[in-house]
This record gives C-alpha cells, sequence and structure tokens, in this order.
C-alpha cells in the first residue's frame, strides 16, 4: 500500500508473482495445441507485519492459487514471492523447515483438514514433534493453543477423535493445530464455508480475536465480502489472475471504483427484507481462463469498456488510499 | 386466500438406522400458495432436505413416511401410486438439486437430455420438442446454439440454469430446489435467484427453495419455513419474519448472520451444537441453545402457535417474543445459555 510512512520492511511482497499451469496432455503438447492456465498472473503486493487482508473473489480468480504461493505449496512460475525479505522460492533443507513453522494455512474444510486416525491429542502433538519442541512441553503448549480458540474444557475433547467433534469444534482444533507454533503469518481459505450459520459466527470470532491479540499478519481467502469485511481492514479483489482493486475493506464496501468490485458488492444479498432487485452492472457468461480476453480481462463483461481496454491491461493507479487496475480511473493525460 | 397448491398437515419421515427409528422430520405443516417462493431455512441435518425430497417421494431406501399427508392439488403426494406418483414428476412437481451435475448425465449432450424429458415424457414430437427445448434456453438466458454441449462444457452457473431449464420442461406448477445457487460464486447466485423470481412472476410457478441462507430467504422467498431438528419452529410472510421474529432460533440466526448493508457490527453465534436425532432431548429441542429456556421448555414441546395473523411460532414463551427480541440483539444474552 501506498502509504507514506511504512518505514518497516514488509513480511510478505509478492513482486509481478504468476502461476501459471500447462494443459493438455502429451499429446497436445507434441501437437503444439497445448495451452497454459495463468491462475495467477502478474500479482504484487505487500503486506505489512500484523496486518489482515482479504484475498477476494470468484472461483477461478487465483485467489487459492495465491495462497498456495504465499505457503509454498506451490511455487511461483515467475515473479518474486518474499517472506521477511527471503525468496520462498529458493528455501531448501533447514531454511524451508524454519519457514514452515513460521507460515501456516488453515484449510477450507475441517472435515477432511485431520487424520481421522488421530485423537485430538496425536493432532496437535504432530507439528510440535515435527518442530523438534522438547516432549516435557507439548501437553502445556497444547493447553495453551486450546485455549486459545476457546475450547476451554480442554481435557473434554483431548482424547476423542476428529468424527466425535462437530464442525465448529473441529475448525476450532484445525486453527488451533496451526497456531501451535505461534506463527508469524497465517494463510486461511474460506475456513468457514463448510460450517453452519450459527457456529459460523464463532469461529470468525475466535480468528479475528487470536490475530489480533498475537499480532499474526493474515491472508483471508473467501469469495464472500460480508465474511472478509468482519475479520480484514484490507481487501485485495481480484479477477482471472489478476489484482483488480486494492484497498481498506470499508472504502470498498461503501465506494468500490473498479466495475467489477461495483458489481461484486452489488451481488451480495443482504439478510433483511428491503434491498435492490436492481440488474447487476455486470455482463453475463463466467470468464474463461484458458482463453481471457486480451487487454483488461473484465472487459467482455463490463458495462463500461471503451476501446483501450480490448488493446491494453491497464496497470496500477493510485486513487486516494486505493490502487485500482482500470483504465477509467487513470489519470488524463 | 387463494386455494394453496401444497399444504403439508403434520407429515412425519423417519430413517431406518440398526433397529432404531430416527424421526428427521416431525409434524412438519405449511402451505404453499401458487405463484409464491417458499424459503425452507435450517442448518445441515434440521431435516429440510429430507422433507424436500419427500415430496418428490426420492427418499434414501431406508426412508419411509411415518404420518401426516402433503395435499397437492387435491391429491395427497404421500399416498399416491409409484405410477401416479411417476406422472406427477416433471409434469406436476420438478426438482433443482444442489449441484446440477448431478442430475445431467455426462455423456449425452443436455439438448438430448432436454429432448428425452420432453418426448418420453411430455409426449412432444421431435420437431416440437426442439422448439421447446430453445425457448426454455431462451427464458434461463443460455444461447441456444449450446444445446449441443455436453454438461462439462458449461460452468457451474450455466449447469445450474441447464438444471432449471430441465426443471422447467413440462411446465410443472411446483418446483422443488435444493440449494439451488449455495455452491455458485454471489454474482451467479444473484443471477440464478433472479431467473427464479422472474419465472415465479410470467409464469406462476410455486417455489420451494431450501438454504441455509437467511439472505437468499431474504433476496427472493415471499414466505420462510424455519426448521430445527426436524421440526418447523417458525413459518410465517418473509418480511414479517425476518424482521420480528418469534422464535429464539430465528432471533439467533439473525445475529449470526453478517450484513453488508449495515454499519459492520460483532457477530454472535448459538452456542452449542444441534441435538442428535437418534436421541432428542424432550421438550422444546431448541432449548439447551435457548437464552431464554425456562422449566416448561425442557418438559413440554410447544406446539406451533398463531404470532401475528399468518405469523406462527412454536415457543411457549411466543407471548413475550417483542420483548425476548430486543434482549436477543445483545450478544451477551447468547454467551451463557440459562
Amino acid at each position: 500500500m501506498k502509504d507514506g510512512h511504512d518505514q518497516d520492511p514488509p513480511l510478505v511482497r509478492l513482486d509481478a508473482a504468476e502461476l501459471h499451469f500447462p494443459v493438455g496432455g502429451v499429446v497436445a503438447q507434441l501437437q503444439g495445441r497445448a495451452t497454459v492456465v495463468k491462475a495467477v498472473d502478474g500479482v504484487t503486493f505487500e503486506l505489512r507485519r500484523g496486518e489482515s487482508v482479504g484475498l477476494l473473489g470468484e472461483s477461478g480468480c487465483g485467489k487459492t492459487s495465491t495462497g498456495r504461493m504465499l505457503v509454498r505449496l506451490d511455487k511461483a512460475t515467475g515473479g518474486r514471492v518474499e517472506f521477511d525479505g527471503e525468496d520462498v522460492s529458493g528455501l531448501t533443507g533447514d531454511a524451508l523447515k524454519r519457514f514452515r513453522s513460521r507460515v501456516q494455512l488453515i484449510f477450507q474444510n475441517p472435515f477432511e483438514a485431520l487424520n481421522p486416525r488421530f485423537t485430538i491429542r496425536d493432532v496437535l502433538a504432530e507439528p510440535l514433534e515435527n518442530a523438534r519442541i522438547p516432549r516435557a512441553e507439548h501437553e502445556e503448549r497444547i493447553l495453551r493453543a486450546m485455549a486459545l480458540v476457546k475450547l476451554g474444557d480442554a481435557g473434554q475433547f483431548m482424547d476423542r477423535y476428529p468424527h466425535q467433534l462437530s464442525g465448529g469444534q473441529l475448525q476450532r482444533i484445525v486453527m488451533a493445530r496451526a497456531l501451535i507454533l505461534e506463527p508469524e503469518f497465517v494463510v486461511a481459505d474460506e475456513p468457514v464455508s463448510m460450517l453452519d450459520v450459527s457456529v459460523r459466527a464463532g469461529v470468525l470470532n475466535v480468528f479475528r480475536d487470536v490475530r489480533a491479540q498475537q499480532g499474526i499478519t493474515a491472508i483471508y481467502i473467501s469469495h464472500d465480502l460480508a465474511l472478509v469485511r468482519y475479520v480484514c481492514e484490507r481487501t485485495i479483489v481480484m479477477y482471472l489472475g489478476r489484482i483488480v482493486e486494492d484497498g481498506p475493506t470499508e472504502d470498498i464496501v461503501a465506494n468500490p471504483l473498479h466495475p467489477y468490485t461495483q458489481a461484486l458488492v452489488a451481488a451480495v444479498p443482504v439478510p433483511h427484507p428491503d434491498q435492490s432487485h436492481a440488474p447487476l452492472p455486470i455482463g453475463r457468461g463466467a470468464p474463461d481462463p484458458r482463453n481471457p480476453p486480451s487487454g483488461c480481462t473484465f472487459r467482455d463483461r463490463c458495462p463500461r469498456a471503451f476501446d483501450r481496454c480490448a488493446v491494453e491491461a491497464p496497470g496500477p493507479t493510485y486513487v486516494q488510499n486505493r490502487i485500482v487496475h482500470c483504465h477509467l480511473h487513470e489519470p488524463k493525460t | 386466500m387463494t386455494q394453496p397448491l401444497l399444504t403439508l398437515k403434520d407429515l412425519s419421515i423417519a430413517y431406518r438406522v440398526g433397529d432404531q427409528d430416527t424421526i428427521a422430520v416431525e409434524g412438519a405443516s405449511f402451505d404453499v400458495q401458487p405463484g409464491s417462493i417458499v424459503g425452507l431455512v435450517g442448518e445441515s441435518g434440521c431435516g429440510k432436505t429430507t422433507l424436500a425430497r419427500s415430496l418428490t417421494r426420492v427418499l434414501a431406501g431406508n426412508a419411509r413416511i411415518a404420518g401426516g399427508e402433503a395435499i397437492f392439488d387435491g391429491r395427497d403426494i404421500m399416498a399416491l401410486s409409484e405410477r401416479a406418483m411417476n406422472g406427477l414428476r416433471w409434469r406436476e412437481i420438478a426438482f433443482i438439486p444442489q449441484s446440477a451435475m448431478n442430475s445431467l448425465d455426462p455423456v449425452y449432450t443436455v439438448g438430448t437430455q432436454l429432448a428425452e424429458v420432453l418426448i418420453r415424457r411430455g409426449g412432444l414430437g421431435r420437431s416440437a420438442a426442439r422448439t421447446r427445448a430453445e425457448e426454455l434456453f431462451e427464458w434461463v438466458g443460455i444461447e441456444t446454439n449450446r444445446l449441443g454441449d455436453y454438461p462439462h462444457q458449461f460452468s457451474g452457473g450455466m449447469r445450474q440454469r441447464v438444471a432449471i431449464a430441465l426443471a422447467l420442461a413440462l411446465d410443472p406448477k411446483l418446483i422443488i430446489a435444493d440449494e439451488p445457487v449455495t455452491a455458485l460464486d454471489v454474482i451467479v447466485q444473484r443471477q440464478i435467484l433472479d431467473q427464479l423470481r422472474e419465472l415465479k412472476e410470467r409464469l406462476g410457478i410455486s417455489v420451494i427453495l431450501v438454504t441455509h441462507d437467511i439472505s437468499v430467504v431474504a433476496y427472493v422467498c415471499d414466505r420462510v419455513v424455519v426448521m430445527y431438528a426436524g421440526r418447523v419452529v417458525e413459518t410465517g410472510p418473509m418480511a414479517a419474519t425476518l424482521t420480528a421474529p418469534a422464535h429464539p432460533y430465528t432471533m439467533g440466526l439473525r445475529n449470526a448472520f453478517p450484513d453488508l448493508a449495515s454499519a459492520a457490527g460483532e457477530l454472535t453465534p448459538i452456542e452449542g451444537a444441534p441435538p442428535d436425532l437418534a436421541s432428542p432431548p424432550p421438550g422444546c429441542r431448541f432449548a439447551p441453545r435457548c437464552p431464554f429456556a425456562e422449566a416448561r421448555c425442557r418438559t413440554d414441546v410447544p406446539g406451533l402457535d398463531i404470532y401475528d395473523g399468518d405469523h406462527l411460532a412454536a415457543c411457549h414463551r411466543i407471548a413475550e417474543a417483542e420483548t425476548l427480541r430486543a434482549r436477543a440483539v445483545a450478544s451477551e444474552t447468547w454467551e451463557a445459555p440459562a
């Protein structure tokens, strides 16, 4: 973010990061028909220590791929991904091990994220073992992590198996496991989308409060702006592998600048009867990531597209406290 | 009020697990008026999907109708022969599943699948079926040249539109839609919901929309039926039920939902989890999580009583609903159930 006084170096930095996947089999490659899907196509942003940032977009926009690069589940195929000043792609051996204890991922589906044959105690001890934390400290750290996620009566859960817990309890265990090594950076990928509404709020509250208390830097990946707004002060909106808008969440909700963000904000249903049923300001048709439009990839659905949008991909424009990638917002020259 | 299209009376559905019956839906009663969208809301395991599926009589092998009736256009669906029921499916009552991929056959083009329903079930000739298929695609906003495409060539949102086109094929009076937009992104979700509203208005179709999302209910539904642990706990006109809920569970759901249109407020969970239906608590099933529960709530089952006109709720403290609503807004209320 252009903020003027960001004297601290960023904790996380993406510089034109790319994640391209080849598609098509061997035959297609031999025939020269193989193409690439640009899941992430030149994404640049920085995270300051202690920031919580939402990565928002529709399925296929590259938000999960970006998250996977950040924790190095996937290596960037171009550009740079830095954590604490180091190129993440180059990490090996002990440096990679250290990275893995400083950075954690919280998965979407708590019902699949835990080994069904492990008791909750085993689930939580595993990362401690991997990080060679002395056995004597395990019990205390497990109890502390469980208190952190508000599973107060820890003794009641320790010897149970995942299938004996409810979804909300499981997702808290998943969070406790991610937090037990006291990471500096957490990437949470739609952590409540599999949970029922009545328990969702509890898990979100835990995530938000623990993050703030411990000063953890966090990326919250979601397609739901209402949830992102609840846990993130800043939001990065993605479309087809690229960033379209980046700024304070409240400003984006109140006054979205990019035409795509405008449609996204207008599309969020609200839980009370008096709401607009006006048609969305966006064309139909889902984009094909294998064959994105030239220039601005949003132009074929954009109600305000003009000649230039087909020719040239818009670069970043700073508007007030935001970055917008849209020709409409570029200064007139 | 006009004659309802569908009237559920005390409908109960049980699953046989081992040598025990688990009642998944117990004594459900509500009406669906012609040309209206009714939202069937609740959490996973509350019985909403079982109830919806029972209306097409497509239930799991170990499920059975344990009592009650569902009067559709003067006939009890639950008492019809399989043959008579088959005559009703598609023609009168159609189903849209959560994932359209499950209802479409991957090896046939969508046009072939539409034609099959139109010709075999609807008795149309080949060219009439072709015309009708094109008309259906236009209705749901898909270009007619895509009739020759296979299901995998469509995106999730487009497949859901194909499923809607299939459901509309034989001009049904009632569509049962089971979480039709849950798996979709917000923009596509909104477009599909707009489609359902438009079909209701243009064709006078009724829809039972199963969902866990009260925002979806607020956007498209005329009425809402709230279920909890197998029972209907509240039912009424959408606006009245969402703005002035009479059941503490509905009040709690409202607090747990983020609202983009209001200032950023606190979200409050409902502590605990729904009961195991194999051994439900006596009395009101919400009592263990209810901040307003009294002694009688733990022993006596509350009936569905009139709160205001056709707004009903099953709560012993229904007369105090206004006071409870005021208290329910505060998050402290929900911290430690009484």
